[in-house]
């Protein structure tokens, strides 16, 4: 019985550290897509927020900071998106492709002007971000590993409940929904088209940048190279998983979390060989979909460059 | 149209103009690194052209980038987008590594027998994620992202397995049989793979009916489907073409390159580059063949710039540039017109 309380605990903590990272840049992801603009950059965004968080956590020594920071320097990405989808109507795909490669070009070669190496140094405990009920537990418990984590990793549901209010309880999140079904009708009613899908892609990179700051500041405690690659598009499956709603990528964010809970747990017992193992998340999504979830009709407008009538 | 109108309405002036333009952004990054531009843009020229030797190992850099270059180009052009280049391609050079190591025949039946194998793989690897979306309406960019993970770990596993990993030293497959190299005195002959793919490809998408129903799908599922075109089959054969390009180009980069498979330790982004390349050849895939020497020579000629302490990584903010104004080359081409014009008024 001790033994499985504690597996549970070992299951959520790891699942704790998992999905935040994933569940900030789902959020943004839902932000610019249901606006109509496809993100297909967050990776590079996240990429740029973890090094960011990174050399100001380095530098300043301020956890909060650095995450603060890390999520402003995804949302200059977000701008700079923005600007290339949203005023010069360029193909989304094509701009997001190139912020991927943009994104972590620029990280590693921030690091190689400063550090002169691929990787930033580690960052010390103190700048990392703060834990909730530091200290309080006995490390390795029950209590230690589900409670003693860093705070974001409990505030990303919050910030995941306030992203659903906003799309469905407030007017913004009517305009930001309808922008991307028919933004002709939006302009006909006298919503600015633009201004909603600046606001949202920029949240998008600010959101994504959050997500990668988590990475470096809490899971990693160093900016590599590898440290983000591939989770921008785990985030962007999410979202598509959840039917592209704060509420279903949350879900889809859970499943990899847990998958991941599962797989940390199962390589302890080193039976199965760990790449077998490391494939369940993917696996188990895609059980999901054929199963339960099947066909997710993207935002009708989504994709679409808008031209202003004149 | 006069001549001088047909140049500014000429997609290859705007591919210029964007890869002038990345060069000097990526000048100005190199500023800021206290690294000379023109010394590193000589780096790169120089260590591509300086010798015969050189110019070969740029084409058998670009070989593999030339075929996952065409999948997602053969994919844009059909409506469809292949993200998942690069899980196609992993499963691409396992199986042309599994037959290159385990199957010990002639290189005359062994060369094409790897390349089938690896063009299957792709193709297979690419159908699956195909099927869901035609009966289940599963988004193919979800499943195809799925894929290249589980093609990634799929890898290492394989990589790893009793009798498949080298007796001695590093987490890597066996070398493959010097009859499955695509090795001449020495020499990486994958290009000529990669070019007269390219070539086919072009046909297929131009000169014939397939390709003519393909785009045709891709251009309007609906219409096409009102013309009797069965939508469903022409999106499961666009993506098995697709996958099995991407397959083909793991099979030349194992064949030629590596001669062996090693665990990889993060995503290797033959995939993505394949999606920039594509890009860049303006989803044309004897465009793509240029794209893609560009790219070889990019990443072949940028590796060397660490010699003279310059961070590498220079060459991929400057690719990221090139693509970012390819894809706002419309509002150049409006603005030139539009000088264009004017000055014919005055």
């Amino acid at each position: 019985m001790d033994m499985l309380i504690t597996n549970l605990g070992i299951l959520i903590n790891a699942a704790l550290i998992a999905t935040p990272p994933l569940l900030f840049a789902a959020l943004g992801s839902c932000f610019s897509e249901r606006s109509g603009v496809v993100n297909i950059g967050i990776e590079g965004m996240m990429t740029i927020g973890a090094v960011t968080g990174a050399i100001t956590a380095l530098t300043t020594g301020n956890g909060l900071l650095a995450f603060l920071c890390g999520g402003l320097a995804g949302a200059l990405f977000g701008l700079i998106h923005a600007i290339v989808c949203v005023s010069l109507h360029a193909d989304q795909t094509i701009a997001g492709t190139a912020i991927n490669f943009i994104g972590p070009g620029i990280a590693v070669f921030l690091c190689r002007i400063l550090y002169n190496s691929s990787d930033t140094p580690a960052i010390d405990a103190s700048a990392k971000l703060p834990k909730l009920f530091d200290g309080m537990f006995k490390s390795g418990s029950f209590a230690y590993n589900v409670f003693s984590v860093y705070i974001m990793a409990y505030l990303v549901f919050v910030v995941a409940w306030i992203c659903w209010f906003v799309f469905y309880k407030t007017r913004f999140g009517t305009h930001l929904r309808a922008c991307g079904e028919h933004p002709e009708a939006c302009e006909s009613l006298g919503i600015d088209v633009y201004r909603v899908r600046y606001i949202c892609v920029i949240l998008s990179g600010f959101l994504a940048g959050l997500g990668g700051a988590f990475v470096t500041l809490a899971t990693v405690s160093q900016f590599r190279p590898t440290v983000i690659v591939g989770q921008g598009f785990i985030a962007i499956a999410a979202v598509i998983f959840g039917k592209f709603s704060p509420q279903g990528a949350l879900k889809g964010c859970l499943i990899f979390g847990i998958c991941n809970g599962v797989k940390s747990l199962a390589t302890q017992s080193n039976i199965v060989s760990v790449n077998i193992i490391s494939m369940i998340p993917y696996v188990v999504t895609i059980i999901a979909l054929i199963a339960f979830v099947g066909r997710a009709n993207a935002p009708a407008a989504n994709g679409k460059p808008y031209i202003k009538s004149r | 149209m006069n001549k001088k109108t047909s140049i500014l309405h000429s997609n290859f002036l705007y591919t210029v103009i964007a890869i002038l333009i990345g060069f000097i952004i990526g000048a100005i990054f190199l500023v800021w690194a206290g690294v000379s531009p023109m010394e590193a843009y000589f780096k790169i020229l120089d260590s591509v052209i300086s010798k015969p030797k050189n110019i070969i190992t740029t084409l058998a850099y670009a070989a593999p980038v030339i075929l996952t270059g065409l999948s997602v180009a053969f994919s844009f052009r059909t409506g469809v987008f292949n993200i998942g280049a690069e899980g196609q391609f992993v499963v691409g050079t396992l199986a042309a590594a599994l037959i290159g190591i385990f199957v010990d025949v002639p290189a005359i039946i062994h060369i094409p027998l790897c390349i089938i194998a690896a063009a299957a793989a792709g193709a297979l690897w690419s159908l699956v994620c195909g099927v869901m979306k035609v009966k289940r309406g599963i988004h193919e960019v979800l499943s195809f992202i799925m894929f290249n993970w589980i093609a990634y770990y799929l890898s290492n596993y394989v990589v790893n397995i009793e009798g498949v990993k080298k007796e001695s030293g590093g987490e890597a497959t066996k070398d493959l049989l010097d009859s499955a190299r695509l090795i001449v005195d020495g020499n990486n002959c994958a290009i000529f793979i990669a070019v007269v793919l390219a070539v086919i490809t072009w046909v297929i998408i131009e000169k014939t009916t397939l390709g003519y129903k393909l785009k045709a799908v891709g251009f309007n599922k609906f219409s096409a489907q009102y013309a009797g075109i069965d939508s469903g089959k022409s999106i499961l054969t666009a993506l098995a073409i697709s996958g099995a390009l991407a397959g083909i180009g793991g099979a030349v980069q194992v064949m030629g390159m590596g001669g062996r498979v090693a665990q990889f330790a993060s995503q290797e982004g033959y995939g993505f580059e394949g999606i920039t390349v594509a890009l860049i050849g303006a989803s044309n895939p004897l465009g793509v063949i240029f794209a893609g020497i560009f790219y070889g020579a990019m990443k072949f000629g940028g590796s060397k710039l660490t010699m003279i302490h310059a961070p590498s990584e220079i060459i991929n903010i400057i690719m990221g540039c090139v693509v970012i104004f390819i894809a706002i080359a419309h509002v150049f081409k409006a603005l030139f017109l539009n000088i264009g014009k004017k000055k014919e008024a005055n």
